[in-house]
């Protein structure tokens, strides 16, 4: 993608953006007087407040960039990951489990499995957690500097003796360095206050766009009759290989291809595995147990507060699939329409590598094209439309091209997506300058504030489950306060490492959600019969936490997805089984590793005594815990009224898109 | 805590609308990009609006509510 020229609006109001984060940091920085106002905000923060940030602190990196990608790739039922794969678990977390969590006033997720169970559980818990944070960071870090890279049209090559430092080094640790000031000045609250900042820049930095791409391409359902022709021949965009078709709603109807079967629907998924796979495991794994985001409950000013903060939560996480979907069908749509000249943007491909095939495509012999197809295809390294070249050598035959002219043509002929840069061609194709400041100023928000909430996740847990637990005990709250300042820095230098790490790897939605299934799913197991089931022992919990974890890896190492090849994706010990896509195989994984624990959990609790008291698990188990009585509040703040108004709204939203 | 939120994103957006606003109103740019409206000047005053509201509400705020 081409670097896009920025003008001083644009420069402006990304500075002002950078200049107020770290400004909120400095003025939170006074208030900063103890651990817990550093690390969990000391439960003083405003429902409305702790809600939008309890959305926002997911919405990062992934969301905006991968959304646009799936609904490219997949249509409306990509809003599956939201209807289905969110909103019913937030409801749950909200009106069931935060009971336990806010009540039990555990300081983190693995404190309160601390308080449940005992310290093996904990220990499990926090260091995977810990481990998966940094990870989710650097991968976050990782996608802002790629994109500053291309982006941004300074190249940078400093040289200090030895140490070479590239536009990516560059940009990294400066976005780092950014993070690192507002987070060590203001804690958590630094870090929820601009999620909350950053979510209103994304919803008003992204809605024009999303207008401006539906007017374009003629309306919602001339959008829609477009993707309806796309559906029954997606290899002419390059989606899907040839000779694959589908019926025409598969990229405007969420659930009728899912229901037809994996192979009646781009996701290759089928609905048992959508609806157990993604809809319970992967998705109460996540909201209710990733401290990420419970965290941010946590930080409430009282229960009612507390419970209420997943369901404001849920209100604009509903509606996200028509801002961060849509974006993605609007480029396919466009895409199928020749008279817009767009394309979904294909893989990036080194200036020389052009050079070569623009050389190829010169030396063509016009009545045999053939072998200057495969060469370009050769020069490019990428698979080729054949027709398209074919006329673009005939063109250069019949009238010299100029080199520029030749390589749009190649550009436009590469039949591979970059699906990941959707969302940032619609910015450029349609953002003036001033606009395409707010667009992208809004889009670093998000990769940054995925660094920082994953950041301040990770500097409580440990913290209090790492360092307090084990390490230290016993010491002055003075000492833990300064250790989760040296921890915070510690967290943004292994993001950084990790960072580096995820240099390798291309689409990152899908290996977050490997990630996630591998640590997530049997979790949820876990925290299940932890909350629910008061005869489930530490022992237990432990021993099939573990047993998920592993069989987790069992499960990656043994099956594989159709078209892949054994190694990173799956497979590398033996392929024992086939799935028809990558996005199911991990949805069964998730299935497969939440039975187990499940499994493990209940069967060994069973055989083994409980340490804890019934006067212990008080307020930790729900036939232990006196029910919260909510007929004082108003009928509109009741969580499970709006709970259930919340899941009619969703069920309703299901409805329209079937 | 101490900074009612309202005030960093009232005062951004007031920022950030009236910006937008000036350019879209004062440079004389082609709108073809924008599919022919004015863009900038629309959505700033949109912005302006929202960050206005926000510190309207920062204003009364002062104090958070009481507790529930």
């Amino acid at each position: 993608m081409q670097p896009i020229h920025l003008a001083w609006i644009d420069y402006t109001i990304l500075l002002a953006y950078v200049g107020f984060v770290i400004g909120i940091g400095w003025m939170l920085s006074r208030y900063m007087k103890t651990s817990a106002d550093f690390l969990t905000s000391a439960r003083s923060i405003p429902t409305w407040v702790t809600g939008l940030a309890f959305i926002s602190a997911n919405l990062g990196a992934l969301e905006l960039v991968g959304m646009a990608a799936s609904g490219a790739k997949y249509g409306i039922s990509t809003a599956h990951f939201y209807w289905v794969g969110a909103i019913p678990a937030m409801i749950f977390l909200a009106v069931f489990m935060m009971p336990f969590y806010y009540g039990s006033k555990a300081r983190s997720v693995p404190e309160y499995l601390k308080m449940r169970f005992d310290e093996r559980v904990r220990a499990l818990n926090s260091v995977a957690f810990a481990v998966m944070t940094v990870f989710a960071s650097g991968i976050s870090i990782n996608a802002l500097a790629k994109l500053l890279t291309n982006l941004l049209p300074w190249q940078f090559n400093l040289n200090f003796g030895f140490i070479h430092l590239d536009s990516y080094d560059s940009y990294l640790w400066i976005c780092s360095g950014v993070v690192l000031i507002y987070v060590l000045k203001g804690g958590l609250t630094s870090a929820i206050y601009t999620e909350v900042l950053q979510f209103f820049m994304i919803v008003l930095g992204f809605a024009p766009v999303v207008y401006l791409g539906l007017k374009d391409a003629g309306g919602w359902h001339a959008m829609n009759h477009s993707l309806q022709a796309v559906a029954v021949n997606p290899s002419a965009l390059y989606l899907k290989d040839a000779g694959i078709s589908y019926a025409s709603n598969a990229w405007t109807s969420a659930w009728t291809p899912v229901l037809a079967g994996p192979a009646h629907n781009p996701m290759g998924v089928d609905w048992f595995a959508m609806i157990f796979g993604l809809g319970f495991v992967l998705s109460f794994g996540y909201w209710c147990t990733n401290f990420l985001v419970v965290q941010r409950a946590m930080a409430a000013k009282n229960m009612t507060a507390a419970r209420n903060t997943p369901l404001v939560a849920a209100v604009p996480k509903m509606f996200f699939p028509f801002l961060v979907i849509v974006p993605g069908m609007i480029a396919a749509a466009l895409m199928s329409m020749p008279e817009k000249n767009y394309r979904i943007p294909p893989p990036i491909v080194a200036q020389a590598n052009y050079d070569q095939a623009i050389a190829a495509v010169k030396a063509a012999n016009p009545a045999d094209p053939a072998a200057a197809v495969t060469a370009v295809g050769a020069a490019l390294g990428k698979k080729i439309d054949d027709k398209r070249i074919e006329s673009l050598i005939k063109a250069e035959a019949g009238g010299k091209l100029t080199d520029t002219e030749i390589k749009q043509g190649l550009y436009n002929s590469i039949a591979e997506n970059d699906y990941d840069s959707v969302i940032l061609s619609l910015v450029k194709k349609y953002c003036p300058a001033g606009l395409l400041g707010l667009a992208l100023t809004a889009l670093l928000a998000s990769f940054m504030s995925g660094m920082a909430g994953n950041v301040t996740a990770f500097n409580t847990v440990f913290t209090y489950d790492l360092y307090q637990a084990y390490f230290a005990p016993g010491k002055s709250d003075r000492h833990y306060f300064l250790t989760g300042k040296v921890i915070t820095v510690l967290g943004i230098v292994l993001s950084i490492a990790c960072a580096y790490f995820a240099k390798q790897y291309n689409n990152a939605m899908d290996i977050i959600q490997l990630v996630f299934g591998f640590v997530n799913a049997p979790l949820f197991a876990t925290f299940l019969l932890g909350m629910f089931w008061k005869r489930a022992t530490g022992t237990g919990a432990f021993i099939g936490l573990f047993c998920g974890i592993g069989s987790s890896a069992l499960f990656h190492a043994l099956t594989i997805a159709q078209g892949n090849a054994p190694g990173v994706k799956g497979g590398y010990v033996k392929v024992l089984s086939t799935f028809p896509s990558e996005m199911a195989q991990n949805f069964w994984l998730a299935a497969f590793a939440f039975t187990v624990c499940f499994t493990f959990t209940l069967v060994i609790s069973l055989a083994t005594k409980s340490q804890k008291t019934d006067a212990d698990l008080k307020g930790l188990v729900y036939s232990l815990t006196p029910k919260i009585v909510d007929n004082n509040l108003p009928v509109y703040q009741r969580p499970a009224v709006v709970g259930i108004v919340l899941l009619i709204v969703c069920v309703i939203l299901n409805l329209i898109f079937w | 805590m101490g900074l009612d939120i309202r005030w960093p994103i009232g005062l951004m957006f007031t920022l950030i609308g009236v910006l937008l606003a000036i350019d879209g109103a004062v440079v004389k740019s082609d709108h073809a990009i924008s599919l022919g409206i004015n863009i900038n000047l629309v959505w700033g005053m949109v912005l302006l609006v929202f960050g206005v509201f926000m510190l309207a509400g920062a204003f009364k705020g002062g104090k958070n509510p009481p507790k529930a």
